[in-house]
């Protein structure tokens, strides 16, 4: 067991994947100098530039090219650096890489990990602050994971490494100094969600950057008596319905909080699917539908905060007029 | 027989074959279609959706695959069955795909936009423009990081000049130092707007030269020339120079799709082109060089029968079933819920 940073804890799963196996090769803008985040430090020096390679800022080949490398027998993880960026390369992953097993008969394979990085990151302003996850959660062929700890950013990315399918890895940009205790050689499974707190009232569910906070705020709902079903839902494709549709026709109430967008947000979904399943009561407590502002006040009208899920928490245990 | 002659008739011999097996999709796709100005016909099509036919440019593909071997990768375009069959793909399989039937290349799943014969490296017709580029620079990416020989034919269209994977993967391409044989199959016609007026400068292959990747320009009605060509190019990327570039002109004899009469065009033009039908042209060429009329005549209708009896099979063969929706989607989380 080792003490690590979000960072260091994903440059290790992919170290020890590179290691393995010589066909997985990671390729990106900046990833000689361990990429912006730090998350690919000192991989260049011990895999060599034809395994870590530095690229052109061309997104769409970057993407296109990974799955070229994956039908020819690699392993590609391809940086993005921002989700915002990855927009770039939006045939390429969406039309080639998530279809290209189903319309060609099953022919081919193409398992790789696309790393987009989600989320607001201190006044990074519009086009570097996004969280795309709802969109790849839409498309089949793809499996979306979101990780909110160091131990889970190293473990579930040693799983997105094996599961041989195209993964969208959405680490969190506020993350990436988060430490944790992280066990070689553990990989944690993709679609199975973490319960953070157990508690029989209402069955809050988040993931990445969000978690946290409704972890805070499950412990000032505690200090009020209300007491919360914390779920970290880690996969958002696919998804722990088992776990989190469990937890709601227990508690019977169910609050969905992400820092993307509430509109149209894969919370839509989750609340969508468990009213279905379980008739529970449900609020959503996502981001209002505005681009990320530069300014302090402007930003902080996008985030979602302890106060704010206490808040919604509070409203939804309130019984219905 | 001189062996022109002999390589000339295995030319025209894949050639009629792929214009055998586009007349017969372009038929079995008519009725029950509206589209382009054509009005529904009671008859349900055999052939279903857009069917992109490749008539009159057999040489190019032709003579590229020619120089290719079984084991060299090739990615193609939405008009890629021709490509797919020179590359060695199996008639009857891709007659089966064409017809939605679970015998297929692609169990019924991709149709002729995506047709895909991996068994022979050919990696798949791609139903959107230049997307195939850097599919290709990848896989090339990949056989020079795993020390294979094999090279990577891409074959794209001049339409796909003016998107930007064009100017990324060219540049991958020279960046990475990589076996690719890149060909611009130019039918000078970007589904019905001609690409002269679409395009700045002096066209594909002076926009190569300027990334970095040198080529030849050659009549591409011509599959001799096309054949010599390639067969220039592909030596070098063979031996390791990096990437190369052949800019092929043609020209499409039918419309964008196959219900599409193509009435936009210039008649004169059409009745121009008609006339430097790539199978006419390597036909005089075989008659100058002593080889009867009979036998190209022989193959001729030996590729109609044999086309023929792939549509006889292909629409006798089972449907999928519609549990195979479900599979060939992923590992994780595939097929699961609504």
């Amino acid at each position: 067991m080792a003490l690590m940073n979000y960072s260091q804890a994903a440059a290790a799963a992919l170290s020890e994947a590179m290691e393995a196996d010589p066909n997985v090769v990671a390729l990106g803008e900046d990833l000689g100098r361990g990429g912006i985040f730090a998350q690919y430090r000192g991989l260049q020096q011990k895999f060599g530039a034809d395994r870590v390679i530095d690229t052109p800022i061309s997104e769409a080949t970057i993407m296109g090219a990974a799955v070229g490398m994956a039908l020819a027998g690699l392993r590609p993880v391809v940086e993005m650096r921002v989700v915002d960026f990855a927009l770039c390369a939006m045939d390429e992953l969406v039309n080639q890489a998530a279809k290209n097993r189903f319309m060609f008969g099953g022919q081919g394979r193409v398992p790789l990990v696309v790393r987009m990085p989600i989320g607001l990151w201190t006044a990074s302003a519009a086009q570097h602050s996004q969280s795309l996850e709802a969109w790849f959660a839409h498309i089949p062929g793809l499996v979306v994971v979101a990780p909110a700890a160091a131990d889970d950013n190293y473990g579930l990315l040693a799983s997105a490494l094996a599961s041989g399918d195209p993964v969208v890895y959405m680490e969190h940009k506020e993350l990436w100094a988060v430490e944790g205790d992280v066990v070689a050689g553990t990989k944690v499974p993709l679609g199975i969600a973490r319960r953070l707190r157990d508690g029989g009232d209402v069955t809050i569910v988040s993931w990445s950057k969000a978690v946290p906070t409704c972890v805070a705020a499950a412990t000032e709902l505690a200090a009020a008596g209300i007491q919360a079903d914390v779920i970290d839902l880690r996969t958002l494709w696919p998804w722990d319905r088992e776990m989190v549709l469990g937890s709601t026709a227990r508690t019977g109430h169910l609050l969905v909080v992400h820092e993307a967008v509430q509109v149209g947000g894969f919370g839509a979904e989750i609340a969508a699917a468990a009213a279905e399943a379980t008739g529970c009561r449900i609020r959503r407590l996502g981001a209002p539908r505005i681009p990320s502002g530069y300014s302090k006040p402007l930003e902080d009208e996008s985030r979602v905060t302890v106060a704010g899920v206490v808040a919604a928490a509070t409203t939804l245990m309130r019984p219905p007029s | 027989m001189p062996d022109a002659a002999s390589r000339l008739l295995a030319l025209y011999r894949t050639m009629a074959r792929i214009r055998a097996f586009e007349n017969a999709a372009e038929i079995a796709s008519q009725g029950g279609v509206q589209a382009w100005g054509v009005a529904t016909s009671a008859k349900p099509a055999l052939v279903r959706g857009p069917l992109h036919l490749s008539t009159g440019q057999e040489a190019v593909a032709t003579g590229v695959c020619a120089n290719l071997k079984r084991e060299d990768l090739l990615t193609s375009t939405h008009r890629g069955h021709g490509h797919t069959l020179a590359k060695g793909a199996d008639v009857r399989r891709m007659m089966g795909e064409l017809f939605g039937r679970a015998t297929g290349t692609n169990k019924g799943k991709g149709g002729s936009m995506h047709i895909a014969d991996f068994s022979v490296g050919m990696l798949g017709a791609n139903g959107v423009v230049a997307a195939g580029m850097p599919i290709a620079v990848g896989a090339a990416h990949a056989l020079k990081i795993r020390g294979r020989k094999e090279i990577v034919a891409c074959f794209f269209g001049d339409g796909a000049v003016n998107r930007g994977p064009f100017l990324e993967a060219l540049n991958w391409a020279v960046v990475y130092h990589l076996p690719v044989l890149f060909v611009c199959e130019d039918n000078r016609i970007s589904a019905t707007t001609p690409t002269g007026p679409m395009t700045g400068g002096a066209g594909a292959s002076v926009r190569a030269e300027s990334i970095g990747v040198p080529g030849l320009k050659v009549d591409g009605n011509d599959v001799e020339a096309v054949d010599a060509a390639a067969a220039r190019l592909v030596a070098e990327v063979r031996g390791g120079s990096g990437p190369r570039f052949l800019h092929a002109v043609t020209y499409r004899f039918k419309g964008h799709v196959s219900v599409d009469p193509g009435a936009y065009r210039d008649k004169a033009e059409v009745a121009a082109a008609l006339a430097f039908d790539p199978l006419l042209i390597a036909r005089v060429a075989l008659v100058g060089r002593d080889v009867v009329s009979s036998a190209i005549d022989a193959i001729d209708a030996a590729a109609k029968a044999e086309i023929d009896a792939a549509m006889v099979e292909a629409e006798a063969a089972p449907w999928p079933e519609s549990a195979a929706a479900y599979t060939d989607i992923q590992n994780t989380g595939a097929g699961q819920w609504r």
